[in-house]
């Protein structure tokens, strides 16, 4: 008979979400916002046959991931967890919330934390290893956001402290995130239009090349806050000499130097990547094309171009997934954005209010990770052979 | 060119100390960023012992991050480890894409303000730059290295000890290095959080609409990271040369 050997990292995932979902603090009732509550087991958060259905919703496809050996089976469910886990939360907090009082909040404890994360690694960890096609892995990711979505917008977790955090500040939520994207995608756009022909120029030129890696490698050791900071100055010295650069929204405080900043940080990965994609190019390739007859001009958008076209889609991407975080911090100079939610909360030592800007702040950035990830594949696999 | 990247050293380090030990020689420099009579130079702390405190916490948090990255390393490239490798994968790269602001901010409700968010935030964003690099520098030693080592009897400890980590060493360098940069620029966001750190200028500098502060603060902590880099190349890769 063959022996049962499970997978590893199935079995002590598996088993840590288990452990944490009923041997961990499930959730966290709070008396209001700001003051630390009181942590609960599972089994004091629900009661009766709904503690028992959930308990066992959630159980069940843990045990079933921990002891599985095929991957499908495990990340489909780990994701079934997931989704228990979360149902479970909901139940919970609208449970526990008494009907007539509003300030009470229910937050997530560190075994529903600790649990959920350990059931979505395992979906990521069986995603990896099936190693799925980059459009499969964007449809995956498409119906991941379509489920979270209806999940919030169902009222099921209405009651749970982020998700009230939400709904007191929904009108600010949008404009926050909007403002984030603004800034993150705007100063991308910026940086690749002034990046790609300066990468071009310093691959033309070696001499140059140095020099331009150098100042914007230093650009990139200067701490975000510091480099908003410093942009403050010199723009607020421009608006005094042209006010109606002022109309244009251009100021010392506010979008302006947290736009720039994330420009400067933005230069170097997409210069450095576009002068190494156009290097790595095989020399062979190249005296191929020009022995057909090609000029110089034409083997560089005809060859060169596209073969490096990857690398430099490799560039765009560290760059929105770091922009996307540095935006957080624009908030510290009046530029908005997430951050504003996550310092306005350190402020005032409200957990939700710090999560309302920090979780999506972290989906934002996973999400346009997979994303481009996706998108360098599709174009390595279109690429001339 | 040996000289000239020692002169550059000297002069750097120079301008870092004199400027923390001697601020108000500079302040003239600084002066024509201030208005309506404020200090050109920060005055509410004593910079020597922010960079110093600064300095501590990012070099607490990088030797961490460098013990816990390397051992997680060694253990997911060997033996029953070697089935978290692909999970370790993934892990790292979501790791990256956590804001470290987000982390910061993260790490605040579960532990409280001041130094120790701040030190969690730097460990746990340090971790993955050594991680990755240690798992290229580990997962790229030839087989036929790895065999003659076996031949001599190395196994084990042993051949980790003397054959592997010694031929990973440049990448573990590496990653350290750039542990050590991002950490510097970090630790800065630290001050948010009442964590002790250059970050007091220049938020300082931000509140009060302080010009030369912030730009004292940043131009400090961006010589620092530089510095850094650069001091963590020449230890390093010095004491690999006398390993061999």
């Amino acid at each position: 008979m063959r022996r049962y050997r499970p997978d590893l990292p199935g079995m002590v995932f598996g088993s840590v979400a288990l452990l944490a979902l009923f041997g961990l603090p499930f959730v966290i009732e709070k008396a209001n916002r700001i003051v630390p509550g009181v942590a609960l087991p599972l089994s004091q958060a629900l009661s009766g046959g709904a503690l028992l259905l959930l308990m066992a919703a959630c159980a069940v496809p843990l045990l079933y991931a921990a002891l599985t050996r095929r991957a499908a089976l495990r990340g489909l469910a780990a994701a079934v967890a997931v989704v228990a886990i979360a149902y479970t939360l909901g139940a919970a907090a609208t449970a526990l919330s008494p009907l007539d009082n509003h300030v009470v909040r229910i937050a997530p404890g560190v075994g529903c934390w600790l649990a959920l994360a350990a059931a979505a690694l395992l979906v990521i960890d069986a995603v990896a290893q099936l190693q799925l096609p980059a459009l499969r892995r964007l449809v995956l990711l498409a119906l991941a956001l379509a489920v979270l979505m209806a999940g919030l917008v169902s009222g099921h977790f209405d009651h749970v402290s982020m998700w009230r955090e939400y709904l007191a500040n929904a009108d600010r939520f949008v404009h926050e995130c909007n403002r984030h994207l603004l800034l993150s995608v705007g100063s991308l756009v910026a940086a690749v239009s002034v990046g790609l022909p300066l990468g071009l120029a310093s691959f033309h030129r070696p001499r140059w090349r140095q020099a331009i890696l150098t100042a914007l490698n230093l650009v990139q050791t200067i701490p975000s806050i510091a480099l908003y900071g410093i942009l403050m100055a010199p723009l607020a010295a421009l608006v005094v000499a042209f006010p109606s650069l002022a109309a244009l929204g251009i100021g010392g405080i506010g979008y302006a130097p947290a736009f720039i900043a994330l420009f400067l940080y933005a230069l170097l990965p997409i210069v450095a990547n576009t002068v190494l994609g156009l290097l790595q190019v095989d020399a062979a390739v190249i005296e191929a094309a020009r022995g057909m007859g090609l000029t110089a001009g034409q083997v560089l958008v005809r060859v060169r171009w596209p073969l490096a076209l990857p690398t430099i889609l490799t560039g765009i991407r560290v760059v929105l997934v770091q922009n996307i975080g540095l935006a957080a911090v624009a908030a510290l100079v009046g530029g908005g954005g997430l951050g504003t939610f996550i310092f306005q909360g350190i402020g005032q030592t409200a957990t939700d209010l710090v999560l309302l800007g920090a979780l999506p702040t972290v989906a934002l950035a996973l999400v346009a990770g997979v994303v481009l990830d996706a998108l360098v594949e599709l174009l390595e696999r279109r690429r001339p052979a | 060119m040996r000289l000239g990247a020692l002169l550059g050293r000297v002069l750097g380090w120079g301008l870092l100390v004199g400027f923390l030990l001697h601020p108000t020689t500079f302040a003239r420099w600084l002066a024509p960023l201030t208005h309506d009579g404020a200090p050109a130079i920060y005055d509410q702390g004593d910079l020597w012992s922010l960079a110093l405190a600064h300095l501590a916490i990012v070099l607490v948090a990088t030797a961490l991050s460098a013990v816990v990255a390397i051992t997680l390393a060694v253990v997911v490239t060997r033996g029953p480890g070697r089935a978290f490798l692909p999970m370790s994968r993934s892990l790292v790269s979501i790791g990256q894409t956590f804001p470290p602001v987000a982390v910061l901010a993260i790490a605040v409700p579960l532990v409280g303000f001041g130094a120790t968010p701040t030190l969690i935030a730097l460990v746990a964003y340090g971790l993955l730059p050594i991680f990755e690099n240690a798992l290229t520098g580990l997962g790229h030693i030839s087989a036929t290295v790895l065999e003659a080592a076996d031949g001599m009897g190395f196994a084990g400890w042993r051949r980790l000890w003397s054959v592997e980590l010694p031929l990973a060493r440049p990448h573990l360098v590496e990653g350290i290095r750039q542990t050590l940069v991002i950490s510097v620029g970090t630790a800065t966001l630290g001050s948010t959080v009442a964590s002790k750190g250059l970050g007091e200028v220049i938020i300082a500098g931000l509140l009060s609409d302080n010009a030369a502060f912030v730009l004292q603060g940043g131009l400090v902590t961006g010589l620092m990271a530089v510095l850094l880099h650069d001091a963590a190349g020449v230890v390093l890769r010095a004491r690999a040369a006398d390993g061999n």
